[in-house]
């Protein structure tokens, strides 16, 4: 069965007319904006309606839009194996309180994502099982992805400056 | 040179220990198996059939920290392995050495940001930088070469004698 993207919004937007904000497309591929806190009840419907059947999410992630509001953006990719499309969902997420409803119960793939999106950014997922740093050092302090974490870590030494770099520089002993 | 050739008939070569201990030291370094990135795969080009690392002594790689007395740091260390590479590096035995091949090892390389060890002598005590990115086998066993000339210098006590420069 061929599915295409008019066809999969005017499904969701009638089945669910309260969770959609708003929907765009680029090149062929379909991208819905959801409320935050329905963004379970998308998913759920997405994965289960007879019809649609997406099974798969391919991955989500964070996204930092510094100086716009709301700040943050949790973009999902789903795969319908059976109709061979994809669909991108979007959550906006305030920096205030960065949270959204987790998706571990409908795709348990969901946990490491949601893990590496909060050590990343700092967005919790309420209802994750386990929520903590994956892929950073468990003392680190911040957010890396975050756009207003500096980005140099230390300034690199050259001939003319690497006797100040080097006094400072913690070098190991034996 | 008196004695050894009155003695050489019976089969006896005199030498100071400290030229025997270095000798063995530099002639059977066993380096610790691991890799972290790129730099690895040079690595292993340079223990392999073309390069042959064997003919310095150095062709078993040593699995167990215990067993191996040079460290080849190849490639870059993230923040979080970071405690890992010095945990290998404290379970070695004594005499130990340390090369950091390639840049990332050296200074960090291109990544200068937050997931990256700026220098991995911030970690643990290094003998040789290996420059290249990654070095080619042929940079790799000359800083190789360079440690076991260093080795060779090394007296009892473990300070070093001056380089010797044939010109």
């Amino acid at each position: 069965m061929a599915l295409d993207n008019r066809t999969v919004l005017a499904r969701l937007q009638a089945a669910l007319p309260d969770a959609i904000l708003s929907s765009s497309e680029f090149r062929g591929d379909l991208s819905v904006y959801v409320r935050p806190e329905r963004i379970v009840d998308v998913a759920r419907f997405l994965r289960d309606d007879p019809e649609l059947r997406y099974n798969f999410l391919e991955n989500l992630c964070g996204v930092d839009y510094l100086g716009r509001e709301p700040r943050f953006e949790v973009v999902y990719h789903l795969l319908s194996f059976a109709n061979r499309h994809r669909l991108c969902l979007k959550v906006g997420v305030s920096e205030r309180d960065p949270s959204v409803p987790s998706l571990t119960e409908l795709w348990p793939g969901a946990n490491y994502h949601e893990r590496e999106t909060f050590d990343m950014f700092g967005i919790t997922f309420t209802g994750h099982p386990c929520l903590d740093r994956i892929l950073m050092p468990e003392e680190w302090e911040g957010h890396p992805l975050r756009k207003d974490v500096p980005l140099g870590a230390e300034e690199v030494a050259f001939t003319f400056n690497q006797d100040r770099i080097y006094a400072h520089k913690p070098f190991a002993k034996e | 040179m008196g004695i050894e050739q009155k003695a050489g008939d019976m089969g006896i070569v005199t030498a100071s220990l400290e030229q025997v201990v270095n000798w063995s030291r530099s002639n059977a370094m066993w380096p610790l198996l691991f890799g972290l990135a790129c730099c690895a795969i040079e690595m292993m080009g340079a223990q392999s059939a073309n390069y042959d690392l064997s003919r310095f002594g150095m062709e078993i790689n040593r699995a167990s920290p215990r067993q191996a007395d040079l460290m080849i740091v190849a490639g870059r260390v993230s923040r979080k392995m970071a405690p890992v590479v010095r945990r290998l590096y404290d379970q070695m035995a004594d005499p130990k050495w340390v090369i950091a091949m390639g840049d990332c090892a050296a200074c960090g390389g291109v990544f200068n940001n937050y997931a990256i060890v700026q220098g991995v002598d911030e970690i643990v005590p290094v003998d040789v930088y290996v420059a290249g990115c990654p070095p080619r086998p042929e940079a790799l066993i000359d800083g190789i070469i360079h440690l076991h000339e260093k080795v060779r210098r090394m007296r009892l006590d473990g300070t070093l004698r001056e380089p010797v420069h044939l010109s």
